[in-house]
């Protein structure tokens, strides 16, 4: 009878074998999956932050008007605000020509396949344009209604659109995106008395299903119908975050700010301290 | 498609800690998850089967803990079982809820091999 060959082993003791624990140690952990992506989103804020620039992640489907809205954004309030723009698209520098047709700063992200911008191609964007230059900085993320929503960027603000050629329930058939809106603008309204099945009373019903109190806007950047609203709220918004980093606070985007510290099962984000349950077995 | 990337933050946890407790290998990993946290699991499943080849984890288990979607109201105070799109509180009715489970992405224990 040996250890070498398993001749010990019987049809009489195998249950024994197969029973015994083996030498593991169980850790507990409790970080976020996303701890790597968060860790650079914070030194992205930090270094906005130092500038005092506001960052706004602007996220929809494709093809409901990002561009559009920030062409004519830019081209009114230009002479207000220096703003600069980060664009995220699988492939080609057309948005960021349209941005530096304007006259603005504007560096294009291609992500090849990658169907979100993250914090680490957010970093590499913010080396490439003049910090000290800009006020307000309108990261254009990659036209997607999911992936978009689970990455810190490093930005203050989520804006998320639906035009109005989308269905009015995408709220409630994309729940991650639209929870994450600190403002939802409904865009393409001058199409609205063309389609009778949209309706922006419904689509502001499923963002608050959502338990989601942000403001909702209706407006046509192409026809210039409801955006003073919309230029409002993002003066002031610049206003509020200068005075915030002037007294060392920052704003975190609606979904981290409400954040994970109110599960009592992840009370923290970063690593804790580890214990083994157990001595190891060198 | 981003369940590659956060394959790679996982196996960057995974494999500091093995190195940390001098473990030869990882034995079972458990996530815990809510359907709020934009990843799907079996997606997951799939990406892990890709990133953990040839690393300490070649021969881990992954384990999903499913976490439940709950609010509690900011004012009705109550707690309830709520769905990915309907938050709204069950008691009063109310969307000035807080999500308190549901939006989870979260390592929460790694199973250690000190033996081949």
């Amino acid at each position: 009878m040996c250890d070498t060959c398993g001749c010990n082993i019987t049809s009489g003791n195998r249950h024994l074998l197969l029973d015994m624990p083996k030498a593991t140690t169980p850790v507990s952990v409790l970080s976020t999956l996303l701890a790597h992506n968060d860790k650079q989103a914070e030194t992205n804020r930090a270094r906005l932050d130092r500038q005092g620039i506001l960052a706004v992640n602007l996220m929809s489907s494709p093809g409901s008007g990002k561009t559009a809205l920030l062409e004519a954004t830019i081209a009114q309030l230009k002479s207000r605000l220096r703003i600069a723009v980060i664009e995220g698209d699988l492939e080609t520098e057309n948005d960021a020509a349209r941005i530096r047709a304007q006259g603005v700063v504007a560096h294009q992200i291609t992500t090849g396949t990658a169907c979100h911008l993250d914090a680490h191609l957010v970093e590499g964007a913010l080396d490439q344009i003049d910090l000290g230059q800009i006020d307000l900085l309108f990261i254009e993320n990659v036209g997607n209604l999911v992936c978009p929503a689970s990455f810190d960027l490093g930005h203050h603000l989520n804006v998320t659109l639906l035009s109005v050629t989308e269905g009015d329930d995408k709220p409630a058939k994309y729940p991650v995106m639209f929870r994450a809106a600190d403002l939802m603008l409904v865009t393409k309204s001058d199409l609205l008395p063309h389609l009778d099945d949209f309706s922006p009373q419904r689509a502001e019903q499923h963002l608050r299903a959502l338990a989601n109190p942000a403001p909702v806007l209706t407006l046509s950047s192409r026809k210039n119908q409801g955006m003073e609203v919309w230029l409002q709220w993002l003066q002031e918004q610049v206003v509020a975050h200068k005075s915030r980093v002037a007294q060392q606070e920052t704003l975190k985007p609606r979904v981290q700010k409400e954040g994970r510290a109110l599960h009592q099962a992840a009370p923290a984000v970063r690593f804790r301290p580890v214990k083994p349950v157990h001595d190891h077995v060198d | 498609m981003h369940e590659l990337s956060l394959c790679d933050d996982l196996m960057r946890q995974v494999t500091a800690l093995a190195a940390e407790h001098r473990a030869r290998r990882v034995a079972s990993i458990t996530l815990r998850m809510g359907p709020l946290s934009g990843v799907e699991p079996d997606l997951l499943r799939n990406a892990f089967e890709i990133s953990r080849a040839g690393s300490v984890a070649e021969t881990a288990e992954l384990l999903i803990e499913p976490q439940p979607v709950r609010v509690r109201c900011r004012r009705c105070g109550a707690e309830s079982e709520a769905s990915v799109n309907n938050l709204l509180c069950r008691a009063c009715g109310a969307f000035e809820t807080a999500l308190i489970s549901g939006d989870e992405l979260i390592l929460a224990r790694v199973e250690l091999l000190n033996e081949e």
